[in-house]
């Protein structure tokens, strides 16, 4: 696969797009089976080993999420929930938080600097950091909640996909060194199958309403979780039911931007039209000399009009 | 200063150098706004270094315009209060455009025009600041929740982009008011330029030159 082929930029017009022209790109998907995660954590440590990052030792605060919280040293952690159904069973469900990498991004969508964000042809969404102005726009334009804001270096983070790794052919770091399995990486098309598999075995489990996260309303997701309770997303952890670029970021990005460009396109059309057709707008001096001459040129177009 | 008889100051010192600081600052705040907003315009940023220079002064530019907006208010609010003679500007404002000074427009300090541009500026800048703040990553954003600080960016925007509008306006209007741009830099009009411009204003200075310390500025 060629995992550097950048199809989408932030800030870059239709008019310039970015390359376009292999077309043979695979899409990469990381399938993550909550039904078998363990809540080990190994994944968040290999992905701090491998990514380099090193978060502040917090507090124990009396539940098993740790770090609390998505930080810009912090891509990806375990979010615990106690979920108990109407006859009052204990579910403890544990979901892997991260970028989703979604196919059409919020953060991306609302990104004002040329290149700060990126898409690969292969689905993977990627900050590079060294433009980002921590201006905070991926933060809002997030449906997912996921970029956070260094305050070491004002600039914006977030899972990579181990993009430098699918470069060189090797999974994400998290994949790799998941013990139980829960986290899968292939091909898209390869992952929803392995989630089809696993979601007809939960059905058999007596889970019926187990299935897919790869939700449509971003376009589809290249990280996607198996549920047990599909119907219900929000149990886990707060994870959106129907994530969306909101109205908010399209209607600055769509409507108000093309809006505005016209806008003052108009105005300073207007503008020259307004003093090619009326002139300047001259006082009579009279013991001018020059006004008078000035008035005399301007006599006979105002007569006209 | 030696100045012309014919001439009379309209705008004092301080007030003038408000507003050029106000210009600058606006400029480049103004300058690096539309940098984001409109990233054909991106090129734009770097009037102030770098993209994340930009990012870093931005906000405070803002704030210099608010402070300077601030003077402004207290400096010229009781010349751009409602007049009734407003009205008058307003019934001709076809005449106004197309440059005919035949009937007199009783106009006072500033024009009806001038005056709903200066409140639509104290309006916006208001706005800005408000929004501004919200959305200010470096220090207040992480107050607010995801949805007030979307809603602070698209209300930012508007009210940014009314505000250069108005102000693109306000730099046609001066310059194609021949006398204003030199009156806003030397302080100084000719008696003729507020006769023809500002009547009422003009009336009433002759009105103060004629009784001395007992008529209305």
């Amino acid at each position: 696969m060629n995992s550097q082929n950048i199809v989408r930029r932030s800030a870059t017009s239709a008019a310039t797009p970015a390359p376009q022209i292999r077309d043979h790109q695979m899409e990469v998907a990381k399938l993550i089976d909550v039904s078998i995660c363990i809540g080990c954590k190994a994944c968040q440590t290999a992905c701090n080993e491998w990514n380099d990052l090193r978060g502040e030792v917090q507090e124990n605060v009396g539940v098993y999420d740790n770090p609390r919280d998505l930080s810009p040293d912090s891509w990806t952690l375990m979010r615990f929930t106690e979920h108990e159904d109407e006859s009052g069973k204990l579910e403890w469900l544990i979901r892997k938080d991260g970028c989703m990498h979604c196919e059409d991004p919020g953060c991306l969508k609302a990104c004002p600097i040329p290149g700060a964000i990126v898409q690969y042809a292969n689905g993977v969404v990627d900050f590079q950091s060294d433009l980002c102005v921590g201006c905070g726009y991926c933060v809002a334009g997030c449906p997912f909640d996921v970029p956070r804001i260094s305050k070491v270096d004002n600039k914006a983070y977030k899972c990579t996909l181990c993009s430098d790794r699918l470069a060189v052919g090797q999974a994400p770091a998290c994949a790799k060194t998941c013990p139980t399995g829960a986290i899968a990486f292939g091909s898209k098309a390869e992952m929803q199958d392995l989630a089809a598999t696993r979601v007809a075995e939960l059905n058999e489990r007596g889970f019926d309403n187990a299935g897919l996260y790869d939700p449509a309303g971003v376009g589809g997701t290249h990280v996607m979780y198996v549920l047990q309770h599909a119907d219900d997303p929000e149990r886990y952890a707060g994870l959106p039911k129907d994530p969306k670029i909101s109205a908010a970021v399209s209607g600055w990005k769509d409507v108000l931007k093309p809006a505005a460009a016209v806008a003052g396109a108009v105005a300073v059309a207007g503008m020259v039209a307004h003093y090619i057709g009326v002139g300047p707008n001259d006082v009579d001096e009279g013991d001018h000399p020059e006004g008078d001459a000035e008035n005399a040129e301007t006599q006979p177009r105002q007569a006209a009009e | 200063m030696n100045r012309k008889k014919d001439q009379i100051l309209r705008t004092k010192f301080p007030e003038r150098l408000c507003h050029w600081m106000i210009v600058l600052c606006f400029f480049l705040a103004a300058t690096s706004g539309i940098s984001w907003f409109l990233p054909t315009f991106a090129w734009l940023s770097g009037l102030l270094g770098t993209p994340q220079m930009a990012r870093i002064l931005h906000p405070f530019l803002g704030i210099a315009v608010f402070v300077g907006l601030c003077y402004m208010f207290v400096k010229f609010v009781k010349y751009n209060l409602p007049a009734r003679t407003d009205a008058i500007w307003f019934r001709n404002i076809r005449g106004v455009l197309l440059n005919n000074h035949e009937q007199p427009l009783r106009i006072g300090k500033y024009n009806a025009g001038q005056k709903l541009l200066f409140w639509a500026i104290m309006a916006s800048i208001i706005v800005l600041l408000v929004s501004g703040l919200i959305m200010w990553r470096a220090y207040f954003s992480e107050y607010f929740t995801i949805p007030v600080i979307r809603l602070a960016i698209l209300v930012h925007s508007v009210a940014g982009i009314g505000l250069i509008l108005l102000i693109l306006g306000h730099i046609y209007l001066a310059i194609w008011v021949r006398g204003s741009v030199s009156g806003m830099v030397t302080g100084y009009v000719s008696k003729a330029w507020a006769r023809q411009h500002h009547d009422r204003w003009a009336d009433e200075l002759d009105a103060k030159e004629a009784a001395p310390g007992r008529g209305k500025p």
